[in-house]
């Protein structure tokens, strides 16, 4: 169908409003909802091999991201809740470690991993161990992404680990690490499940740790 | 004879300069700036701005603003450990010190970026010591054997303790500061000592966009207090936290800039302060800060000029590179920066030895750099005219004996002059002779170099009271001055 390919346009093109409008027009039409998110999805995959293949840049990448998070926002609470269930990739909380207010690397991964189908929870920038760890168990996360660029703030990453061991909790969440003082050594010093060195690439360490 | 012409280089009309300064103090009236810090706030309040108690937004009018630039001192003078002069940041004067608390360094032997213990910083700074065109010290290693807490004033204790150079440091919590300046006028014997000749600069980053963070906020109205100089680091990204024009970001830098003018001219008028900064366009393939990148040297050249429109000594980074290794890549992003920065006139240059991101120091790096920054010395001397005629009466000497001038008293008397002299870390020799020594590249070559200076480091000159003085503010768990000054 001819709305189908405009779905994909406007997520390719990042226009938010186009989007949204498609969004609802197939409300309105009262088409196959899933056929409608997967051309939504064919689009934001399309985006990101744009920008693997150095045809797109951050902007656009950001910019359809936002796109698809704006149709998936008018289209979600009409699928049944299976429906999400089956499509949500996993649900994640991120934020950027108390001390810290470098928001940048952080929401660039959390746009990714939103526009590539996982429920994600912002906490923003400055957020304290505390918050992380009640929101990953209001909203029954499996991934904690926690992110620190200065090696002052870092060690907050393993004050999180340490609560989580400490409330005896630390198995029911994959911890990722993000930010320019991160390291493996570190990522296995303090016992977190990895980090990965570009939005692109924590996209798809966070797919392979919810397939095991 | 007559004296040489300074090279200089302009980017932008004297017309765009103040559009960008009254634009910058618009913000700051009309948007205002946040500022996280609770003497901060009450200062302001006492002088009458308005603050919002809540989200700690602070407007400035544009006449307070306009009052601080009157009080800015246009000159820091720095003195070194022994209280002699050691640069002037004023005019188009240069000094160049290494980029700053770097997370790592690049290992000698195996090449690679590995963690950064004391041993590495206590050598660098024994390097740096020597080199003869980097004329003042920055806190350039964090320490990953000590404790984060101490992390800050530790690498103050290995600066003070191995090096007479003033020295470029910085705060990582609100109270290092008092312990800092305590080790400064251990040195000096007095706070208004320590006041008549500044021996460190403390760096402090608002954080874009437009704020002044509790830590920073602290760094500055304590520095204004006690005379020392402050030198603002605000660093837009273009197109991330900052407009992604490069006068776009050049505005967001003065307006950041400016409200740490104000904050510290109601600390203290005339307190001394730098126009720095560290700002970068915003990859936007990879996302990073690349410092290397020419567009962010334009905005570095843009907002000093801004700086020196306003008549305050300026600072950037510039002279540093994203590489991971010494390949060309370093050369030349480092070469082109500090090249830039000197024709410019950026009082203090930071950079020197850094590669990837501001993260990493090389020691090998830092003794390539300084053959650049005293290349940058040398081409900023400019061409004087030594002779009247210039040349007439020397190419007239030339006939059937004379073939050549090598030896003429008029080449004896000026070679040294006219010509910069590198170290032999510079490869003139023929292709022969570098193949007789070895193929050596000029990371072997400044490796050597390197070892030979950590080998020719004179001591400590340091009275032992002072060290013992110094070592007092350090009370973790394994610390022993003796292991450091063994080093």
């Amino acid at each position: 169908m001819v709305i189908f390919d405009e779905c994909k346009k406007a997520i390719v093109r990042g226009d938010i409003e186009k989007a949204e409008e498609l969004a609802n027009q197939s409300l309105a039409d009262k088409l196959n909802l899933n056929t409608v998110v997967d051309a939504f999805s064919d689009a934001i995959r399309h985006v990101g091999n744009l920008f693997d293949e150095g045809e797109y840049f951050l902007p656009e990448l950001m910019r359809s991201a936002e796109a698809m998070k704006a149709a998936m926002a008018i289209l979600t609470p009409h699928l049944s809740s299976s429906e999400v269930e089956t499509r949500s990739l996993g649900t994640v909380v991120i934020g950027t470690i108390e001390g810290d207010i470098h928001d940048i690397g952080k929401t660039l991964v959390a746009a990714m991993l939103t526009a590539e189908g996982f429920e994600v929870h912002d906490l923003g920038a400055d957020v304290p161990v505390t918050t992380f760890i009640e929101k990953a168990l209001e909203v029954n996360a499996q991934l904690i992404c926690i992110s620190a660029l200065l090696t002052t703030t870092m060690v907050g990453q393993k004050k999180l680990i340490n609560q989580l061991v400490k409330q005896n909790i630390r198995d029911r969440f994959k911890v990722l690490l993000g930010g320019a003082p991160v390291s493996k050594n570190w990522v296995a010093e303090i016992g977190a499940d990895g980090t990965a060195e570009n939005a692109i690439s924590a996209v798809k360490l966070a797919k392979e740790l919810m397939e095991h | 004879m007559k004296p040489a012409i300074r090279p200089t280089i302009k980017i932008l009309e004297k017309e765009l300069k103040k559009k960008v300064v009254n634009e910058a103090m618009e913000i700051l009236a009309e948007i205002g700036f946040f500022a996280e810090n609770k003497e901060a706030i009450a200062l302001l309040q006492k002088n009458g701005l308005e603050v919002d108690s809540k989200s700690k937004r602070a407007k400035i009018p544009i006449d307070v603003t306009k009052k601080a630039l009157k009080s800015v001192p246009s000159s820091i003078t720095l003195f070194d450990r022994d209280g002699n002069q050691a640069a002037i940041l004023e005019g188009d004067n240069i000094c160049f010190d290494p980029g700053s608390a770097a997370l790592r360094v690049l290992d000698t032997e195996s090449n690679e970026i590995r963690e950064a213990y004391t041993k590495d910083f206590v050598e660098f700074t024994k390097v740096v010591e020597q080199l003869e065109h980097i004329h003042a010290q920055s806190t350039a290693i964090i320490c990953s054997d000590v404790p984060e807490e101490v992390s800050d004033m530790y690498r103050l204790l290995i600066c003070l303790l191995f090096s007479k150079k003033p020295v470029i440091t910085g705060t990582f919590k609100k109270e290092s500061f008092a312990k800092m300046k305590d080790m400064l006028v251990t040195i000096r014997g007095s706070e208004k000592k320590l006041r008549e000749k500044p021996l460190a600069i403390f760096d402090a980053c608002p954080s874009p966009p437009l704020k002044w963070s509790d830590l920073t906020c602290q760094s500055i109205i304590d520095a204004a207090k006690y005379g020392i100089p402050s030198e603002f680091i605000s660093m837009p990204m273009t197109g991330a936290n900052a407009p992604v024009t490069i006068l776009g970001a050049i505005v967001q830098h003065a307006a950041e800039t400016l409200a740490g003018v104000v904050i510290t001219q109601l600390v203290s008028p005339s307190a001394p302060v730098i126009w720095g900064g560290s700002p970068a366009v915003f990859d936007m393939r990879k996302g990073t800060t690349p410092m290397g990148s020419i567009d962010t040297m334009m905005l570095d050249i843009g907002y000093t000029e801004i700086g020196k429109y306003l008549n305050i000594p300026t600072h950037a980074y510039l002279g540093m590179s994203d590489a991971k290794i010494l390949d060309m890549q370093a050369g030349f992003e480092t070469g082109m920066g500090a090249l830039l920065a000197g024709i410019k006139g950026v009082n203090m240059i930071s950079g020197a030895g850094m590669i990837d991101f501001e993260t990493t120091q090389s020691i090998q790096k830092v003794v390539i750099d300084n053959e650049i920054c005293g290349m940058t010395y040398k081409f900023i001397e400019g061409i004087t005219q030594r002779d009247e005629p210039i040349a007439k009466d020397l190419l007239n000497l030339f006939d059937e004996k004379t073939t050549h001038l090598l030896a003429h008293d008029h080449t004896l008397k000026w070679f040294r002059k006219e010509q910069y002299i590198p170290s032999t870390i510079v490869d003139r020799g023929t292709k022969e002779e570098w193949i007789t020594n070895g193929r050596k590249s000029i990371g072997d070559r400044a490796k050597e170099r390197a070892e030979k200076l950590i080998k020719k480091y004179p001591g400590l000159s340091l009275e032992n009271d002072v060290i013992k003085e110094l070592a007092s503010n350090f009370k973790f768990a394994d610390f022993d001055i003796k292991k450091i000054t063994d080093i």
